[in-house]
């Protein structure tokens, strides 16, 4: 064998190892490439399937009574699919729980951002984040068995169920995510924002107040918006606390079911597959999958609309 | 007029020094009350737990460990919804861990700017916004009626991990965009490839960010109860599930994976629901349980954290 024909042969092996290597890299970039779009098919999959079956549930009721019968009784043998009883709990449980985490959890956020001491926030933000680990089935235990006993020391009157109990806890549940996220957006405003307004007089308050919180309104809305779904996708809590009986009102302190309790209560019984009660816990989870997006919606436009470019 | 003059002007001198004192009042006013606030809501918070530690730690024990859920709240026990809660998170762990892992990886080191990027960025942070009994419908069309796996440990935990996938994205993708991209040139400096960069360098830099992102998103799944009642847990299960080793060949079975289910937080909901007080204890006990094991794997997740972040010095 000559020279040449070894270097040939070298030549060879090295061409069909590089040629085995790319191939590997291309089989590896497409299996992560796989992976990456599972988290799309599991979007398709949402909306496919929750389509789908409001689709034979909107062939059977049209969409004009879902919309305007104020009466929720699909498994009763005179049947009413008016979807306005099950958002008039969602709306109430959440405007409640809304008027507590909003002041609280911003407070709490000026507070941490320009107040309080590095040492103090190194204690807090760890706190508050495992605040918002503990199981929500906890909270709802809290909200039925201490919450409304409390409560119905000051109002002897108030019902086992209410909705009042119920969201005044997914309020405290969801500050954590309040303060956390308007915290960050307010410790991303420039400093030097800051240093102007002391520069003027104002006191830290005022700079908090109308320099820091206007700037970093972005940030902060998108803090609300997150703190918004969460209360309206809220399930355990509701499902405990607020009731089961899907009623009409707008009065904090009656007992209401909400979207997502009935969707579990639904699911709690025996549905056949197929059958218009199955087809209903779609319809309403299409309702606040719908909801939800309109606020997240929402949300996107007024964060575009309050960016500050420093 | 000399002493007019001087006289307003030191009235002046005093309202202004008392608008400034006002002020400073004002702002330690507010100050005291986010204060107050904040320790106040701990305090509710504080006062919750430690009312359902009281409730319910008396209940534990060895027999509350060891049984199967009953009709009499004082002979009812966990054993079922603990192991259900072990093996759907081994599950969840097992699906969205990789898939988690190798999306992020794509989205941080292989993608290219794109329309399905864009795509796929936009889907995530939307997806992690969907309400969590949401998925579930998803999984009990899906899981359940169209691909047939029925109510078992396997739609259970597939469900979780769908559910914890975004987060898992999400925390990976962080933790790979920390490793600073000179790592990555002096790889490929030395004649390294992607894939080997990535497997080599940048992987084993971002271990620390990585599980704790994992562990804290298996810790989330670990107290989800809604998606789970949506695809049919079962809140009674006096049986425990196949077991998944078996003495004769083929030495390990798959037949758990389609047996009924139930796990912690359903067992708990459960014994809220009733009307009796003795099951609100045995919920109580459960739910020390359940908050200890949320807790236990925060407090790994930030062990963890701090350990990295004092190793790596770049």
């Amino acid at each position: 064998m000559n020279a040449e024909a070894v270097l040939k042969k070298v030549e060879g092996w090295r061409l069909s190892f590089r040629l085995s290597m790319q191939l590997k890299e291309k089989a590896i970039e497409s299996l992560l490439l796989f992976a990456a779009l599972t988290s799309v098919a599991i979007t398709l999959g949402i909306v496919g399937i929750l389509v789908y079956e409001s689709t034979s549930f909107f062939l059977q009721v049209s969409l004009w009574e879902f919309l305007t019968e104020r009466q929720w009784t699909p498994l009763f043998s005179e049947p009413h699919y008016g979807i306005l009883p099950l958002v008039s709990g969602t709306l109430v449980t959440t405007a409640v729980a809304l008027a507590v985490a909003i002041p609280m959890g911003s407070l709490i956020a000026i507070y941490l951002s320009e107040y309080a001491s590095s040492g103090t926030r190194e204690v807090v933000k760890p706190g508050l984040e495992l605040l918002s680990a503990v199981p929500t089935v906890v909270y709802g235990y809290f909200a039925l068995l201490f919450v409304t006993p409390a409560l119905q020391k000051l109002w002897p009157e108030l019902p086992g169920f209410n909705m009042l109990s119920a969201g005044l806890v997914i309020g405290i549940m969801i500050v954590p995510y309040v303060s956390s996220v308007s915290e960050d957006a307010m410790r991303a405003v420039p400093v030097h924002l800051r240093e102007g307004a002391f520069a003027l007089g104002a006191t830290r308050v005022q700079t908090a107040l109308r320099v820091v919180f206007p700037s970093a309104l972005s940030g902060i809305t998108a803090a609300y918006i997150l703190g918004i779904s969460r209360a309206i996708g809220e399930t355990m809590v509701v499902a405990i606390a607020a009731g089961m009986q899907p009623t009409l009102t707008w009065n904090p302190l009656e007992p209401a079911a909400t979207m997502t309790a009935y969707i579990v209560q639904v699911s709690l019984g025996d549905l056949p597959h197929g059958s218009v009660g199955y087809q209903t816990i779609f319809a309403t989870g299409l309702t606040l999958l719908l909801m939800t997006l309109i606020f997240n919606i929402a949300g996107h436009v007024l964060k575009k609309r309050y960016r500050q470019i420093y | 007029m000399f002493l007019r003059n001087a006289i307003d002007k030191s009235t002046e001198r005093d309202r202004l020094r008392q608008r400034l004192v006002q002020r400073r009042r004002r702002d330690h006013a507010f100050a005291l009350a986010s204060l107050a606030v904040m320790i106040g809501a701990s305090l509710v918070l504080l006062a919750l737990l430690g009312q359902l530690v009281y409730d319910g730690i008396g209940r534990i024990s060895w027999q509350f460990l060891s049984s199967y859920p009953s009709r009499f709240p004082s002979q009812a026990g966990i054993l079922s919804a603990w192991i259900g809660t072990a093996l759907v998170m081994l599950l969840t762990a097992l699906t969205a861990v990789p898939l988690g892992l190798g999306a992020a990886i794509y989205l941080e080191e292989y993608a290219p700017k794109n329309w399905m990027t864009d795509l796929i960025e936009i889907n995530i942070t939307n997806l992690a916004g969907v309400p969590s009994i949401v998925y579930g419908l998803m999984a009990l069309g899906l899981l359940v009626y169209q691909f047939h796996l029925g109510q078992s440990f396997l739609t259970a935990g597939l469900t979780l991990a769908m559910l914890i996938l975004p987060m898992v994205i999400i925390a990976t993708r962080e933790a790979v965009r920390a490793v600073p991209p000179q790592i990555r040139e002096a790889a490929y400096a030395v004649g390294a490839t992607k894939w080997q960069t990535v497997r080599d360098h940048v992987v084993p830099y971002s271990m620390g960010g990585m599980l704790t992102g994992m562990i804290l998103a298996l810790s989330r799944a670990v107290g989800e109860t809604a998606p789970l009642i949506t695809v049919g847990a079962l809140s009674f299960i006096a049986f425990l599930p196949h077991p998944p080793l078996q003495s004769e060949f083929p030495f390990f079975s798959a037949q758990w994976l389609f047996d009924p289910f139930t796990v912690m937080p359903i067992q708990m909901f459960n014994w809220v629901s009733r009307p009796q007080e003795d099951f609100h204890i045995n919920a109580a006990a459960a739910g020390v349980i359940l908050l200890v094991m949320t807790l236990v794997m925060n407090a790994v997740a930030i062990v963890i954290r701090a350990r990295f972040r004092r190793r790596i010095h770049w």
